[in-house]
Protein backbone atom coordinates (compact mmCIF):
# COMPACT_ATOMS: atom_id res chain seq x y z
CA UNK A 1 0.00 0.00 0.00
CA UNK A 2 1.51 3.31 -1.06
CA UNK A 3 0.81 6.95 -0.26
CA UNK A 4 -1.67 8.66 2.05
CA UNK A 5 -5.43 8.30 1.77
CA UNK A 6 -6.98 11.02 -0.38
CA UNK A 7 -9.31 13.13 1.79
CA UNK A 8 -12.01 12.61 -0.83
CA UNK A 9 -12.10 8.93 0.07
CA UNK A 10 -12.63 9.77 3.70
CA UNK A 11 -15.45 12.11 2.61
CA UNK A 12 -16.87 9.27 0.56
CA UNK A 13 -16.79 6.95 3.57
CA UNK A 14 -18.64 9.52 5.65
CA UNK A 15 -21.13 10.03 2.82
CA UNK A 16 -21.95 6.35 2.52
CA UNK A 17 -22.39 5.94 6.26
CA UNK A 18 -24.51 9.10 6.45
CA UNK A 19 -26.85 7.80 3.76
CA UNK A 20 -27.34 4.55 5.70
CA UNK A 21 -28.00 6.47 8.91
CA UNK A 22 -30.37 8.80 7.08
CA UNK A 23 -32.30 5.86 5.62
CA UNK A 24 -32.91 4.29 9.01
CA UNK A 25 -33.63 7.47 10.92
CA UNK A 26 -36.12 8.80 8.35
CA UNK A 27 -38.09 5.57 8.05
CA UNK A 28 -38.69 5.86 11.78
CA UNK A 29 -40.33 9.26 11.48
CA UNK A 30 -44.06 8.98 12.09
CA UNK A 31 -46.13 9.98 9.01
CA UNK A 32 -48.07 12.49 11.09
CA UNK A 33 -44.87 14.53 11.37
CA UNK A 34 -43.85 14.47 7.72
CA UNK A 35 -44.48 18.18 7.26
CA UNK A 36 -42.29 19.23 10.22
CA UNK A 37 -39.76 16.73 8.83
CA UNK A 38 -39.61 18.70 5.62
CA UNK A 39 -39.21 22.02 7.38
CA UNK A 40 -36.54 20.76 9.78
CA UNK A 41 -34.55 19.04 7.02
CA UNK A 42 -34.70 22.35 5.20
CA UNK A 43 -33.21 24.07 8.21
CA UNK A 44 -30.52 21.39 8.55
CA UNK A 45 -29.53 21.59 4.88
CA UNK A 46 -29.01 25.31 5.50
CA UNK A 47 -25.92 24.40 7.50
CA UNK A 48 -24.46 25.21 4.10
CA UNK A 49 -24.31 28.66 5.70
CA UNK A 50 -20.97 27.50 7.04
CA UNK A 51 -19.53 27.44 3.51
CA UNK A 52 -21.04 30.85 2.88
CA UNK A 53 -19.48 32.26 6.05
CA UNK A 54 -16.07 31.03 4.92
CA UNK A 55 -16.59 32.80 1.61
CA UNK A 56 -17.87 36.01 3.19
CA UNK A 57 -15.15 36.07 5.80
CA UNK A 58 -12.29 36.88 3.47
CA UNK A 59 -10.19 39.81 4.60
CA UNK A 60 -10.80 41.77 1.43
CA UNK A 61 -14.44 42.43 0.51
CA UNK A 62 -14.01 41.18 -3.06
CA UNK A 63 -16.49 39.58 -5.44
CA UNK A 64 -16.27 36.22 -3.70
CA UNK A 65 -16.86 37.76 -0.30
CA UNK A 66 -19.89 39.70 -1.46
CA UNK A 67 -21.63 36.73 -3.03
CA UNK A 68 -20.67 34.82 0.10
CA UNK A 69 -22.49 37.46 2.11
CA UNK A 70 -25.57 37.07 -0.06
CA UNK A 71 -25.39 33.31 0.39
CA UNK A 72 -25.17 33.81 4.16
CA UNK A 73 -28.35 35.90 4.01
CA UNK A 74 -30.22 33.29 1.97
CA UNK A 75 -29.15 30.43 4.20
CA UNK A 76 -29.95 32.46 7.32
CA UNK A 77 -33.57 32.83 6.17
CA UNK A 78 -33.83 29.04 6.14
CA UNK A 79 -31.96 28.53 9.39
CA UNK A 80 -34.19 30.82 11.41
CA UNK A 81 -37.33 30.25 9.38
CA UNK A 82 -36.90 26.48 9.22
CA UNK A 83 -36.35 25.80 12.91
CA UNK A 84 -38.94 28.36 14.04
CA UNK A 85 -41.71 27.12 11.75
CA UNK A 86 -40.91 23.54 12.80
CA UNK A 87 -41.17 24.51 16.42
CA UNK A 88 -44.45 26.29 15.78
CA UNK A 89 -45.89 23.18 14.13
CA UNK A 90 -44.65 20.78 16.77
CA UNK A 91 -46.27 22.85 19.50
CA UNK A 92 -49.63 22.24 17.85
CA UNK A 93 -49.56 18.47 18.28
CA UNK A 94 -51.45 17.66 21.46
CA UNK A 95 -53.04 14.55 22.88
CA UNK A 96 -56.64 14.34 24.04
CA UNK A 97 -55.97 14.88 27.74
CA UNK A 98 -54.73 18.46 27.52
CA UNK A 99 -57.66 20.19 25.76
CA UNK A 100 -60.24 18.30 27.87
CA UNK A 101 -58.64 19.34 31.15
CA UNK A 102 -58.43 22.92 29.94
CA UNK A 103 -62.16 22.84 29.19
CA UNK A 104 -63.07 21.52 32.61
CA UNK A 105 -61.01 24.16 34.34
CA UNK A 106 -62.23 26.96 32.04
CA UNK B 1 -8.89 27.39 16.91
CA UNK B 2 -7.05 24.45 15.43
CA UNK B 3 -8.37 22.40 12.55
CA UNK B 4 -8.87 19.46 14.91
CA UNK B 5 -10.96 21.49 17.33
CA UNK B 6 -13.10 22.69 14.46
CA UNK B 7 -13.54 19.12 13.23
CA UNK B 8 -14.61 18.01 16.71
CA UNK B 9 -17.13 20.82 17.01
CA UNK B 10 -18.53 19.92 13.58
CA UNK B 11 -18.80 16.28 14.69
CA UNK B 12 -20.86 17.30 17.72
CA UNK B 13 -23.09 19.40 15.47
CA UNK B 14 -23.55 16.46 13.07
CA UNK B 15 -24.61 14.16 15.91
CA UNK B 16 -27.09 16.78 17.11
CA UNK B 17 -28.61 16.96 13.62
CA UNK B 18 -29.07 13.18 13.60
CA UNK B 19 -30.71 13.36 17.02
CA UNK B 20 -33.01 16.11 15.78
CA UNK B 21 -34.36 13.79 13.10
CA UNK B 22 -34.58 10.84 15.47
CA UNK B 23 -36.81 12.97 17.68
CA UNK B 24 -39.45 13.03 14.98
CA UNK B 25 -40.41 9.43 15.70
CA UNK B 26 -43.20 10.76 17.93
CA UNK B 27 -44.75 14.13 18.79
CA UNK B 28 -43.53 13.75 22.37
CA UNK B 29 -39.82 13.54 21.52
CA UNK B 30 -40.08 15.84 18.52
CA UNK B 31 -39.91 19.17 20.31
CA UNK B 32 -36.77 18.16 22.16
CA UNK B 33 -35.36 16.94 18.85
CA UNK B 34 -35.89 20.36 17.30
CA UNK B 35 -33.92 21.91 20.16
CA UNK B 36 -31.06 19.53 19.41
CA UNK B 37 -31.12 20.68 15.81
CA UNK B 38 -30.98 24.32 16.87
CA UNK B 39 -28.07 23.56 19.21
CA UNK B 40 -26.20 21.77 16.43
CA UNK B 41 -26.71 24.69 14.09
CA UNK B 42 -25.52 27.16 16.74
CA UNK B 43 -22.34 25.17 17.32
CA UNK B 44 -21.69 24.92 13.58
CA UNK B 45 -22.17 28.63 12.97
CA UNK B 46 -20.25 29.87 16.01
CA UNK B 47 -17.33 27.55 15.30
CA UNK B 48 -17.13 28.81 11.73
CA UNK B 49 -17.36 32.44 12.84
CA UNK B 50 -14.40 31.86 15.13
CA UNK B 51 -12.20 30.79 12.27
CA UNK B 52 -13.02 33.58 9.84
CA UNK B 53 -11.28 36.91 9.80
CA UNK B 54 -13.79 39.52 8.81
CA UNK B 55 -17.26 39.43 10.35
CA UNK B 56 -19.01 42.41 8.74
CA UNK B 57 -20.61 40.79 5.72
CA UNK B 58 -21.60 37.74 7.68
CA UNK B 59 -23.30 39.53 10.51
CA UNK B 60 -25.17 41.64 7.98
CA UNK B 61 -26.31 38.51 6.16
CA UNK B 62 -27.34 36.70 9.34
CA UNK B 63 -29.27 39.66 10.69
CA UNK B 64 -31.15 40.42 7.49
CA UNK B 65 -31.78 36.81 6.55
CA UNK B 66 -32.58 35.73 10.07
CA UNK B 67 -35.14 38.49 10.54
CA UNK B 68 -36.90 37.65 7.30
CA UNK B 69 -36.93 33.97 8.24
CA UNK B 70 -38.27 34.61 11.73
CA UNK B 71 -41.04 36.92 10.52
CA UNK B 72 -42.15 34.49 7.83
CA UNK B 73 -42.12 31.59 10.28
CA UNK B 74 -44.38 33.50 12.66
CA UNK B 75 -46.83 34.69 10.05
CA UNK B 76 -47.20 31.83 7.59
CA UNK B 77 -50.53 30.03 7.62
CA UNK B 78 -50.44 26.26 7.86
CA UNK B 79 -52.38 26.05 4.61
CA UNK B 80 -49.40 27.80 2.97
CA UNK B 81 -46.79 25.32 4.20
CA UNK B 82 -46.29 23.62 0.81
CA UNK B 83 -45.38 26.87 -0.91
CA UNK B 84 -43.21 27.99 2.01
CA UNK B 85 -41.21 24.77 1.93
CA UNK B 86 -40.78 25.10 -1.85
CA UNK B 87 -39.55 28.68 -1.49
CA UNK B 88 -37.09 27.65 1.21
CA UNK B 89 -35.63 24.89 -0.94
CA UNK B 90 -34.86 27.49 -3.60
CA UNK B 91 -32.76 29.45 -1.12
CA UNK B 92 -30.58 26.47 -0.27
CA UNK B 93 -30.12 25.77 -3.98
CA UNK B 94 -29.03 29.33 -4.69
CA UNK B 95 -26.75 29.40 -1.65
CA UNK B 96 -25.01 26.27 -2.96
CA UNK B 97 -24.52 27.87 -6.39
CA UNK B 98 -23.14 31.09 -4.90
CA UNK B 99 -20.72 29.22 -2.66
CA UNK B 100 -19.50 27.14 -5.60
CA UNK B 101 -18.93 30.32 -7.60
CA UNK B 102 -16.99 31.79 -4.69
CA UNK B 103 -14.84 28.65 -4.51
CA UNK B 104 -14.02 28.71 -8.23
CA UNK B 105 -13.27 32.41 -7.95
CA UNK B 106 -10.84 32.06 -5.05
CA UNK B 107 -10.04 28.48 -4.03
CA UNK B 108 -7.22 29.53 -1.73
CA UNK B 109 -9.70 31.36 0.50
CA UNK B 110 -11.19 27.96 1.36
CA UNK B 111 -7.91 26.17 1.82
CA UNK B 112 -8.18 24.50 -1.57
CA UNK B 113 -5.15 24.34 -3.88
CA UNK B 114 -5.15 26.74 -6.80
CA UNK B 115 -5.37 25.67 -9.70
CA UNK B 116 -8.35 23.55 -8.69
CA UNK B 117 -7.67 19.84 -8.56
CA UNK B 118 -9.83 17.69 -10.81
CA UNK B 119 -11.57 16.01 -7.89
CA UNK B 120 -12.75 19.34 -6.50
CA UNK B 121 -13.94 20.40 -9.93
CA UNK B 122 -16.14 17.34 -10.22
CA UNK B 123 -17.61 18.01 -6.80
CA UNK B 124 -18.18 21.68 -7.65
CA UNK B 125 -19.87 20.67 -10.89
CA UNK B 126 -22.27 18.43 -9.00
CA UNK B 127 -22.92 20.91 -6.21
CA UNK B 128 -23.63 23.70 -8.68
CA UNK B 129 -25.88 21.96 -11.11
CA UNK B 130 -27.93 20.27 -8.42
CA UNK B 131 -28.15 23.59 -6.57
CA UNK B 132 -29.19 25.50 -9.69
CA UNK B 133 -31.86 22.96 -10.64
CA UNK B 134 -33.12 23.01 -7.06
CA UNK B 135 -33.31 26.79 -7.13
CA UNK B 136 -35.25 27.34 -10.33
CA UNK B 137 -37.31 24.17 -9.99
CA UNK B 138 -38.38 25.21 -6.51
CA UNK B 139 -39.37 28.68 -7.71
CA UNK B 140 -41.69 27.06 -10.26
CA UNK B 141 -43.03 24.69 -7.60
CA UNK B 142 -43.66 27.68 -5.34
CA UNK B 143 -45.55 29.48 -8.08
CA UNK B 144 -47.70 26.44 -8.83
CA UNK B 145 -48.54 25.84 -5.17
CA UNK B 146 -49.23 29.49 -4.40
CA UNK B 147 -51.66 29.58 -7.31
CA UNK B 148 -49.75 32.31 -9.12
CA UNK B 149 -50.71 30.82 -12.48
CA UNK B 150 -52.78 33.82 -13.46
CA UNK B 151 -49.82 36.16 -13.15
CA UNK B 152 -47.27 34.10 -14.97
CA UNK B 153 -48.04 31.19 -17.24
CA UNK B 154 -45.16 29.03 -16.06
CA UNK B 155 -46.67 29.03 -12.57
CA UNK B 156 -49.89 27.45 -13.74
CA UNK B 157 -50.87 24.43 -11.71
CA UNK B 158 -51.94 22.71 -14.90
CA UNK B 159 -49.06 21.02 -16.69
CA UNK B 160 -47.24 23.29 -19.13
CA UNK B 161 -46.28 21.05 -22.01
CA UNK B 162 -44.91 21.64 -25.47
CA UNK B 163 -43.99 19.34 -28.31
CA UNK B 164 -40.61 17.70 -28.14
CA UNK B 165 -40.25 18.79 -24.56
CA UNK B 166 -38.39 15.72 -23.39
CA UNK B 167 -35.94 15.95 -26.28
CA UNK B 168 -35.23 19.59 -25.47
CA UNK B 169 -34.55 18.70 -21.85
CA UNK B 170 -32.30 15.83 -22.85
CA UNK B 171 -30.38 18.00 -25.31
CA UNK B 172 -29.90 20.71 -22.70
CA UNK B 173 -28.69 18.17 -20.16
CA UNK B 174 -26.14 16.89 -22.66
CA UNK B 175 -24.95 20.42 -23.46
CA UNK B 176 -24.65 21.13 -19.75
CA UNK B 177 -22.51 18.04 -19.25
CA UNK B 178 -20.32 19.09 -22.20
CA UNK B 179 -19.65 22.42 -20.54
CA UNK B 180 -19.07 20.59 -17.30
CA UNK B 181 -16.40 18.54 -19.05
CA UNK B 182 -14.86 21.70 -20.52
CA UNK B 183 -14.69 23.10 -17.02
CA UNK B 184 -13.21 19.84 -15.75
CA UNK B 185 -10.40 19.68 -18.29
CA UNK B 186 -9.67 23.39 -18.57
CA UNK B 187 -6.60 25.04 -17.18
CA UNK B 188 -6.86 27.86 -14.71
CA UNK B 189 -7.63 30.46 -17.39
CA UNK B 190 -10.26 28.60 -19.36
CA UNK B 191 -12.39 27.29 -16.52
CA UNK B 192 -14.51 30.30 -15.61
CA UNK B 193 -16.67 30.58 -18.73
CA UNK B 194 -17.63 26.91 -19.06
CA UNK B 195 -18.50 26.93 -15.37
CA UNK B 196 -20.83 29.90 -15.65
CA UNK B 197 -22.50 28.65 -18.82
CA UNK B 198 -23.02 25.24 -17.27
CA UNK B 199 -24.66 26.88 -14.27
CA UNK B 200 -26.93 29.00 -16.47
CA UNK B 201 -28.09 25.92 -18.37
CA UNK B 202 -28.79 24.15 -15.09
CA UNK B 203 -31.08 27.03 -14.05
CA UNK B 204 -33.04 26.68 -17.27
CA UNK B 205 -33.27 22.91 -16.88
CA UNK B 206 -34.70 23.34 -13.42
CA UNK B 207 -37.57 25.37 -14.85
CA UNK B 208 -38.16 22.96 -17.72
CA UNK B 209 -38.37 19.82 -15.65
CA UNK B 210 -40.93 21.17 -13.21
CA UNK B 211 -43.35 23.03 -15.48
CA UNK B 212 -44.94 19.89 -16.99
CA UNK B 213 -45.95 18.53 -13.60
CA UNK B 214 -49.51 19.09 -12.44
CA UNK B 215 -50.68 20.51 -9.13
CA UNK B 216 -51.73 17.31 -7.39
CA UNK B 217 -48.37 15.65 -8.08
CA UNK B 218 -46.73 18.38 -6.02
CA UNK B 219 -46.18 16.16 -2.94
CA UNK B 220 -43.71 14.13 -5.00
CA UNK B 221 -42.10 17.21 -6.55
CA UNK B 222 -41.51 19.02 -3.28
CA UNK B 223 -40.09 15.87 -1.72
CA UNK B 224 -37.81 15.48 -4.71
CA UNK B 225 -36.61 19.08 -4.47
CA UNK B 226 -36.13 18.59 -0.72
CA UNK B 227 -33.86 15.69 -1.59
CA UNK B 228 -31.95 17.70 -4.20
CA UNK B 229 -31.31 20.53 -1.78
CA UNK B 230 -29.69 17.97 0.49
CA UNK B 231 -27.49 16.56 -2.25
CA UNK B 232 -26.48 20.10 -3.25
CA UNK B 233 -25.32 20.71 0.33
CA UNK B 234 -23.46 17.39 0.35
CA UNK B 235 -21.80 18.28 -2.96
CA UNK B 236 -20.55 21.54 -1.47
CA UNK B 237 -19.41 19.51 1.54
CA UNK B 238 -17.24 17.40 -0.75
CA UNK B 239 -15.80 20.50 -2.42
CA UNK B 240 -14.95 22.10 0.90
CA UNK B 241 -13.85 18.84 2.50
CA UNK B 242 -16.41 19.45 5.24
CA UNK B 243 -17.78 16.22 6.72
CA UNK B 244 -20.53 18.03 8.62
CA UNK B 245 -21.97 19.39 5.35
CA UNK B 246 -21.73 15.93 3.83
CA UNK B 247 -23.55 14.36 6.77
CA UNK B 248 -26.24 17.03 7.00
CA UNK B 249 -26.71 17.04 3.22
CA UNK B 250 -26.98 13.25 3.08
CA UNK B 251 -29.56 13.15 5.88
CA UNK B 252 -31.69 15.66 4.03
CA UNK B 253 -31.12 14.02 0.65
CA UNK B 254 -32.19 10.63 2.01
CA UNK B 255 -35.19 12.17 3.74
CA UNK B 256 -36.49 13.75 0.55
CA UNK B 257 -35.86 10.58 -1.43
CA UNK B 258 -37.77 8.45 1.07
CA UNK B 259 -40.67 10.90 1.15
CA UNK B 260 -40.78 10.87 -2.67
CA UNK B 261 -40.89 7.08 -2.62
CA UNK B 262 -43.70 7.04 -0.05
CA UNK B 263 -45.70 9.54 -2.07
CA UNK B 264 -45.26 7.58 -5.30
CA UNK B 265 -46.27 4.30 -3.61
CA UNK B 266 -49.35 6.00 -2.22
CA UNK B 267 -50.38 7.10 -5.70
CA UNK B 268 -49.25 3.82 -7.22
CA UNK B 269 -47.32 5.69 -9.85
CA UNK B 270 -43.70 5.36 -10.73
CA UNK B 271 -41.43 8.26 -9.88
CA UNK B 272 -40.51 8.65 -13.54
CA UNK B 273 -44.06 8.89 -14.76
CA UNK B 274 -44.68 11.69 -12.26
CA UNK B 275 -41.52 13.58 -13.20
CA UNK B 276 -42.17 13.25 -16.89
CA UNK B 277 -45.62 14.73 -16.34
CA UNK B 278 -47.39 11.56 -17.40
CA UNK B 279 -50.73 11.95 -15.71
CA UNK B 280 -51.54 15.49 -16.71
CA UNK B 281 -51.93 14.56 -20.35
CA UNK B 282 -54.55 11.91 -19.65
CA UNK B 283 -56.75 14.33 -17.73
CA UNK B 284 -58.88 15.58 -20.61
CA UNK B 285 -59.56 12.14 -22.08
CA UNK B 286 -61.02 10.47 -19.01
CA UNK B 287 -63.24 13.33 -17.88
CA UNK B 288 -65.14 13.34 -21.16
CA UNK B 289 -66.61 9.96 -20.22
CA UNK B 290 -69.10 11.50 -17.74
CA UNK B 291 -72.52 9.98 -18.34
CA UNK B 292 -75.46 11.54 -16.59
CA UNK B 293 -75.75 9.23 -13.59
CA UNK B 294 -77.74 10.45 -10.65
CA UNK B 295 -76.52 11.10 -7.14
CA UNK B 296 -78.43 11.40 -3.90
CA UNK B 297 -77.92 14.87 -2.57
CA UNK B 298 -78.78 16.31 0.80
CA UNK B 299 -78.35 19.31 3.03
CA UNK B 300 -76.07 20.06 5.95
CA UNK B 301 -79.01 19.42 8.27
CA UNK B 302 -79.45 15.92 6.82
CA UNK B 303 -75.76 15.26 7.39
CA UNK B 304 -75.99 16.53 10.94
CA UNK B 305 -78.93 14.25 11.65
CA UNK B 306 -77.13 11.19 10.27
CA UNK B 307 -74.01 11.83 12.28
CA UNK B 308 -75.72 12.75 15.52
CA UNK B 309 -77.51 9.40 15.45
CA UNK B 310 -74.41 7.41 14.60
CA UNK B 311 -72.21 5.60 17.07
CA UNK B 312 -69.05 6.07 15.08
CA UNK B 313 -67.90 8.55 12.48
CA UNK B 314 -64.70 8.64 10.46
CA UNK B 315 -63.80 11.94 8.83
CA UNK B 316 -61.70 11.84 5.66
CA UNK B 317 -60.11 15.25 5.02
CA UNK B 318 -58.70 16.19 1.64
CA UNK B 319 -57.24 19.12 -0.24
CA UNK B 320 -60.68 20.73 -0.45
CA UNK B 321 -60.63 21.17 3.31
CA UNK B 322 -57.30 22.94 3.14
CA UNK B 323 -58.46 25.25 0.37
CA UNK B 324 -61.63 26.15 2.26
CA UNK B 325 -59.65 26.68 5.51
CA UNK B 326 -62.28 24.58 7.20
CA UNK B 327 -60.12 22.77 9.74
CA UNK B 328 -61.29 24.78 12.75
CA UNK B 329 -64.95 24.31 11.85
CA UNK B 330 -64.32 20.59 11.49
CA UNK B 331 -62.78 20.45 14.95
CA UNK B 332 -65.84 22.20 16.38
CA UNK B 333 -68.14 19.76 14.62
CA UNK B 334 -66.16 16.80 15.90
CA UNK B 335 -66.19 18.21 19.40
CA UNK B 336 -69.98 18.59 19.32
CA UNK B 337 -70.38 15.02 18.09
CA UNK B 338 -68.05 13.68 20.79
CA UNK B 339 -70.09 15.46 23.44
CA UNK B 340 -73.14 13.67 22.07
CA UNK B 341 -71.34 10.36 22.61
CA UNK B 342 -70.29 9.71 19.01
CA UNK B 343 -66.85 8.23 18.40
CA UNK B 344 -64.98 10.48 15.97
CA UNK B 345 -61.78 9.57 14.17
CA UNK B 346 -59.89 11.01 11.22
CA UNK B 347 -58.43 8.97 8.36
CA UNK B 348 -55.45 10.42 6.54
CA UNK B 349 -54.30 9.17 3.15
CA UNK B 350 -50.57 9.70 2.55
CA UNK B 351 -51.13 11.97 -0.45
CA UNK B 352 -54.04 13.97 0.91
CA UNK B 353 -53.16 17.63 0.56
CA UNK B 354 -50.25 19.11 -1.34
CA UNK B 355 -47.36 17.83 0.78
CA UNK B 356 -46.60 14.82 3.01
CA UNK B 357 -48.23 15.18 6.41
CA UNK B 358 -50.14 18.30 5.37
CA UNK B 359 -53.51 17.17 6.71
CA UNK B 360 -51.98 16.20 10.04
CA UNK B 361 -50.58 19.68 10.53
CA UNK B 362 -53.85 21.36 9.56
CA UNK B 363 -55.74 19.23 12.06
CA UNK B 364 -53.11 19.84 14.74
CA UNK B 365 -53.44 23.57 14.12
CA UNK B 366 -57.18 23.23 14.73
CA UNK B 367 -56.28 21.53 18.02
CA UNK B 368 -57.52 18.13 17.00
CA UNK B 369 -55.80 15.73 19.42
CA UNK B 370 -53.40 13.60 17.43
CA UNK B 371 -54.60 10.37 18.98
CA UNK B 372 -57.86 10.83 17.04
CA UNK B 373 -55.92 10.98 13.77
CA UNK B 374 -55.01 7.76 12.01
CA UNK B 375 -52.92 6.82 9.00
CA UNK B 376 -54.46 4.77 6.21
CA UNK B 377 -52.91 1.42 7.21
CA UNK B 378 -54.20 1.74 10.74
CA UNK B 379 -57.76 2.77 10.02
CA UNK B 380 -58.72 1.04 6.78
CA UNK B 381 -59.98 -2.06 8.56
CA UNK B 382 -62.26 0.09 10.74
CA UNK B 383 -64.46 1.46 7.98
CA UNK B 384 -66.47 -1.76 7.82
CA UNK B 385 -67.69 -1.29 11.39
CA UNK B 386 -68.23 2.47 11.14
CA UNK B 387 -71.65 4.06 10.80
CA UNK B 388 -70.75 7.21 8.89
CA UNK B 389 -67.79 8.15 6.72
CA UNK B 390 -67.66 11.90 6.12
CA UNK B 391 -65.58 12.84 3.09
CA UNK B 392 -64.46 16.48 3.14
CA UNK B 393 -62.82 17.64 -0.06
CA UNK B 394 -61.14 14.31 -0.78
CA UNK B 395 -61.77 12.53 -4.05
CA UNK B 396 -59.37 10.11 -5.71
CA UNK B 397 -58.15 8.78 -2.36
CA UNK B 398 -61.58 7.28 -1.65
CA UNK B 399 -62.45 6.16 -5.18
CA UNK B 400 -63.30 2.44 -5.20
CA UNK B 401 -62.37 2.38 -8.92
CA UNK B 402 -58.82 1.85 -7.68
CA UNK B 403 -59.84 -1.72 -6.96
CA UNK B 404 -61.01 -2.32 -10.52
CA UNK B 405 -58.44 -3.65 -12.97
CA UNK B 406 -58.33 -1.47 -16.06
CA UNK B 407 -59.07 1.76 -14.22
CA UNK B 408 -56.41 4.47 -14.61
CA UNK B 409 -55.95 4.54 -10.86
CA UNK B 410 -56.01 0.77 -10.39
CA UNK B 411 -53.63 -0.38 -7.71
CA UNK B 412 -53.49 2.92 -5.86
CA UNK B 413 -54.02 2.32 -2.16
CA UNK B 414 -57.25 4.02 -1.07
CA UNK B 415 -59.14 4.73 2.09
CA UNK B 416 -61.96 2.18 2.08
CA UNK B 417 -64.67 4.65 2.98
CA UNK B 418 -67.07 2.79 0.70
CA UNK B 419 -67.26 0.06 3.36
CA UNK B 420 -68.91 2.35 5.92
CA UNK B 421 -72.66 1.95 6.45
CA UNK B 422 -73.38 5.48 5.25
CA UNK B 423 -71.16 7.83 3.28
CA UNK B 424 -71.54 11.61 3.25
CA UNK B 425 -69.48 13.46 0.65
CA UNK B 426 -68.91 17.21 0.63
CA UNK B 427 -67.67 18.81 -2.60
CA UNK B 428 -68.24 22.12 -4.27
CA UNK B 429 -69.61 20.49 -7.41
CA UNK B 430 -69.56 17.28 -9.41
CA UNK B 431 -66.35 18.33 -11.20
CA UNK B 432 -63.83 15.52 -11.57
CA UNK B 433 -60.79 15.34 -9.30
CA UNK B 434 -57.19 15.45 -10.43
CA UNK B 435 -57.24 12.03 -12.02
CA UNK B 436 -60.14 13.18 -14.19
CA UNK B 437 -62.12 10.13 -13.17
CA UNK B 438 -65.66 9.72 -12.08
CA UNK B 439 -65.73 8.64 -8.46
CA UNK B 440 -67.92 5.54 -8.11
CA UNK B 441 -68.35 6.29 -4.42
CA UNK B 442 -70.59 9.25 -5.27
CA UNK B 443 -73.12 7.08 -7.08
CA UNK B 444 -73.53 4.39 -4.46
CA UNK B 445 -76.91 3.85 -2.78
CA UNK B 446 -75.56 4.60 0.65
CA UNK B 447 -73.87 7.85 -0.36
CA UNK B 448 -75.32 11.29 0.17
CA UNK B 449 -73.69 14.28 -1.47
CA UNK B 450 -73.70 17.63 0.29
CA UNK B 451 -72.61 20.31 -2.16
CA UNK B 452 -71.02 23.56 -1.12
CA UNK B 453 -67.87 25.13 0.22
CA UNK B 454 -66.42 22.88 2.94
CA UNK B 455 -66.22 25.60 5.57
CA UNK B 456 -69.79 26.80 5.02
CA UNK B 457 -71.19 23.29 4.98
CA UNK B 458 -69.37 22.23 8.14
CA UNK B 459 -70.44 25.40 9.94
CA UNK B 460 -74.03 24.68 8.92
CA UNK B 461 -73.66 21.17 10.31
CA UNK B 462 -72.42 22.57 13.60
CA UNK B 463 -75.46 24.86 13.79
CA UNK B 464 -77.77 21.97 13.01
CA UNK B 465 -76.18 19.80 15.68
CA UNK B 466 -76.67 22.39 18.42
Amino acid sequence: MTGHIDPTLIDLTVFVLAVFVGYHVIWNVTPALHTPLMSVTNAISSVIIVGAILAAGAEVADFGAIIGGVAVGLAAVNVFGGFLVTQRMLQMFKKKAAPKEAKREG
Amino acid sequence: MSANQVALAYLVASVLFILALKGLSSPVSARRGNMFGIAGMAIAVITTLLITKSWTLMIAGIVVGGTIGAVVARRVQMTQMPELVAAMHSLVGMAAVLIAIAVVHNPAGFGIPDPLPRGNKLELFIGTFVGAITFSGSIIAFGKLAGLGKHFRLFSSAPVVFKGQHWVNLALAVVMIVFGLLFFFAGQDGQWHPFLIMTAIAFVLGILIIIPIGGADMPVVISMLNSYSGWAAAGIGFSLNNTMLIIAGSLVGSSGAILSYIMCKAMNRSFFSVILGGFGAAEGAAAADGQQKSVRSGSAEDAAFLMANAESVIIVPGYGLAVARAQHAVKEMAQTLIEKGVQVRYAIHPVAGRMPGHMNVLLAEAEVPYDQVFEMEDINSEFGTTDVALILGANDVVNPAAKTPGSPIFGMPILEAFKARTVIVNKRSMAAGYAGLDNELFYMEKTMMVFGDAKKVVEDIVKALA
